[in-house]
């Protein structure tokens, strides 16, 4: 078995397990309610974190793409009468075109380009759903219709913990294969130095690109789960701040980690839940943890516990 | 050995004793969810210091049903998808028997149906139509809405013998939710809106769009906004030399207003709650005595001045305790049908008549039109 498939192996299954585990220990509604939130932000980190960790790029308006998959899931019904789950492939479609066009002349740039072009494309993009009231909504937000498949009502915190939870193992799978596949490994000669990289014949660019539309796609399916999830959407799912969240995960996760992603999300949804019984004080105790995981794990938590493990090892 | 058997039998029985006697005077939970931090804080924040006053006072003075009640409040940070989360946390966790709180629009439609679906009685603090139009069988409001003020203001209009009016609104939320009410009321109150001009939240300058208003025959002046923009118009119409009269909604009723606007809001009107002029209230007013209680309470036990935020919470959690009272149970469908049947209720934002097809239950006497003169409020009606 080589080193990739072991990987791959110890992630689907640690994953899995944690998705079979979690309804037998934690059955109620709300409990299930949040987990659902957790895997629906981790597909969205997930996506970023291929992003950050392989290529070495930041997007600080990733929450654009993540606004996009949900509007298009609450417009396309809305305005075009079309069925829910095909607005959401549609708002899928939509932000890997639009990926690929802010992408591409960018990508062949070096440095923090793509950051800055992504903040001010998610800033945008909450600008146009804040104010284009006769469209969207507006800040009040707008409902989404409920997803019917084949006649069967999708309802239920029970069926959608199960419809985000394979999602997510679906997303892992492929961002698993990406990592292990010539373009990961071009990927990440990149990130060591884009020099040697071009030298040894990657096509930069075209690599950077197809893991940023990857990307933007991870976050927009996200998107069109949480508006089918709730069923209604407001302008904050594209806000600077969830963008800022979203690179938060990955960054107190572990970058470049698929497991990091996750744990990260898991991190940030639940302890915003958990917090509440410091009433007053929940947001100063919420930033004294993130800086205290970042001093004392830097890597990120699952790189830096698993950087632990390997050194407390007897040699 | 035998010692020991009987400190645990000791123990356990007053384990036991304890327990019963909790559950006899078992608290009656009432959940909230507001918006106590981010961009709606100036709202959710005296909301929720007033529900954990009066709370406290309800408790102080023997509970309701002889129970004490217990608040459950959180912050959703002004988010829609957190409102979700703590509703779904209020049904399923704490068991709560109604909830109080929806600082906002978003945040309150995205928890109906949770709430809804759970059949508990749910009390909204937000001004969207939306939220009782249509209504739905478990949701409620207490503050008034942008239709209202745009009624009131036309009534005023009218009253002036005048009907041409020139609409000026933010294109953000509040003005433009507003600007869609009064563009759908204005016929039915024999106005004409002869303009409907719009500007950009952040804009520092009106005098284009005030411009166009002069030229097209507009008797009055309708500002729909609140925050800066409102102060912005009220000083460019001044140094236009417009000598139409100008009307701004209840979003402005703060005294910021008056002091961004300066000496160009003299003579300006609005509709707003009685709040605002409790102490002009005449004595025969039913409303005087609720709004200058809450106002003392407030001011004297938070230390800053009161507004009309914290008392659509007032409103809420007296009519939810009213209706506990009167259902004598803490059943949802009991509640809810105590909470419809409210007549003569009498609040900060007004006299509440509810029925089956009107889950606010205010009318147009709950707002004053007020008139600014000398840089302070005055009460015209």
């Amino acid at each position: 078995m080589s080193p990739g498939t072991r990987t791959k192996l110890v992630v689907l299954g640690a994953l899995g397990l944690a998705l079979v585990l979690v309804p037998f220990l934690l059955p109620s509604a709300f409990h299930l309610r949040v987990a659902a939130l957790v895997w629906i932000n981790a597909t969205a980190a997930l996506g970023l974190a291929l992003l950050m960790g392989l290529a070495g790029q930041v997007s600080l308006g990733h929450a654009g793409f993540f606004g996009i998959g949900a509007y298009a899931t609450a417009l396309g019904p809305k305005h075009l009468g079309l069925d829910p789950l095909l607005s959401m492939l549609l708002g899928v479609a939509a932000a890997a075109g639009l990926a690929l066009l802010v992408g591409r002349p960018i990508l062949r740039l070096k440095g923090h380009y793509l950051a800055v072009a992504t903040l001010g494309l998610g800033i945008l993009v909450h600008l146009v759903l804040v104010s284009e009231v006769a469209i969207t909504g507006g800040p009040d937000g707008v409902q989404v219709p409920r997803l019917v498949l084949f006649g069967w009502r999708v309802a239920g915190p029970e069926v959608w913990y199960a419809i985000t939870g394979i999602v997510l193992l679906l997303a892992a799978w492929i961002a698993l294969n990406l990592e292990d596949s010539s373009t990961g490994r071009a990927l990440r000669a990149l990130h060591d130095s884009e020099i040697a990289a071009s030298v040894a014949g990657v096509d930069v660019a075209r690599h950077k690109l197809v893991v940023f539309v990857i990307a933007a796609v991870y976050a927009a399916t996200a998107g069109g789960l949480l508006a089918l999830f709730n069923r209604f959407v407001t302008p904050d799912v594209a806000g600077f701040l969830r963008s800022i969240e979203l690179v938060t995960m990955v960054v107190i996760g572990g970058m470049g980690s698929i497991l990091g992603a996750v744990v990260g999300a898991a991190l940030l949804t639940v302890l915003p839940q958990a917090l509440t019984l410091f009433h007053d004080y929940e947001h100063a105790v919420l930033g004294l943890l993130i800086i205290l995981f970042m001093v004392f794990l830097r890597q990120g938590i699952v790189p830096g516990l698993a950087g632990l493990l390997v050194r407390r090892r007897p040699a | 050995m035998n010692r020991r058997l009987l400190l645990v039998s000791v123990a356990s029985a007053t384990l036991f004793a304890a327990a019963s006697a909790a559950r006899a005077a078992e608290p009656i939970r009432i959940g909230s969810f507001l918006s106590v931090t981010g961009p709606a804080s100036f709202l959710g924040d005296p909301e929720k210091r007033t529900l954990e006053l009066y709370v406290g006072k309800i408790n102080a003075a023997g509970g309701v049903l002889g129970r004490k009640l217990e608040l459950v409040v959180y912050d959703d940070g002004g988010d829609a998808n957190n409102a979700r989360t703590f509703a779904t946390r209020l049904v399923e966790s704490d068991k709560v028997v109604a909830v109080v709180g929806g600082t906002t629009t978003a945040t309150t439609m995205a928890a109906v149906p949770v709430l809804e679906e759970a059949q508990i009685p749910f009390i909204s603090l937000a001004g969207g139509i939306e939220i009782v139009e249509p209504v739905k069988p478990f949701t409620f409001k207490t503050p008034h809405t942008d239709k209202m003020a745009c009624e009131k203001i036309f009534a005023d209009v009218k009253k002036r013998g005048l009907s041409k009016v020139g609409l000026v609104s933010s294109t953000a939320g509040f003005g433009a939710s507003m600007r869609n009410q009064c563009l759908k009321v204005a016929a039915a109150h024999g106005i004409e809106i002869v303009a409907d001009e719009r500007y950009a939240p952040g804009d520092t300058d009106t005098t284009p769009q005030l411009n166009k208003i002069k030229g097209s025959g507009a008797q009055v002046i309708v500002n729909a906004d609140f925050g800066q923009g409102p102060a912005i118009v009220t000083r460019n119409v001044k140094q236009l030399g417009l000598e139409l009269p100008l009307y701004q909604s209840h979003g402005v009723a703060s005294k910021s207003f008056i002091d961004l606007a300066g000496p160009a809001a003299e003579g300006v009107r609005l509709p707003a709650a009685a709040m605002l002029v409790a102490e002009q209230l005449p004595d025969d007013d039913p409303q005087k005595k609720v709004v200058l209680d809450y106002k003392t309470t407030y001011e004297s036990t938070q230390n800053q001045p009161v507004s009309t935020f914290g008392g659509h919470a007032y409103d809420g959690l007296m009519l939810l305790v009213r209706a506990i009272e009167k259902a004598g149970s803490t059943d949802g469908v009991k509640i809810r049908d105590a909470l419809r049947a409210t007549k003569g209720f009498v609040g900060t934002g007004g006299i509440v008549n509810m029925s089956a097809t009107d889950h606010m239950g205010l009318d147009l006497s709950a707002f004053r039109m007020l008139e600014i003169r000398g840089g302070t409020w005055k009460l015209l009606y």
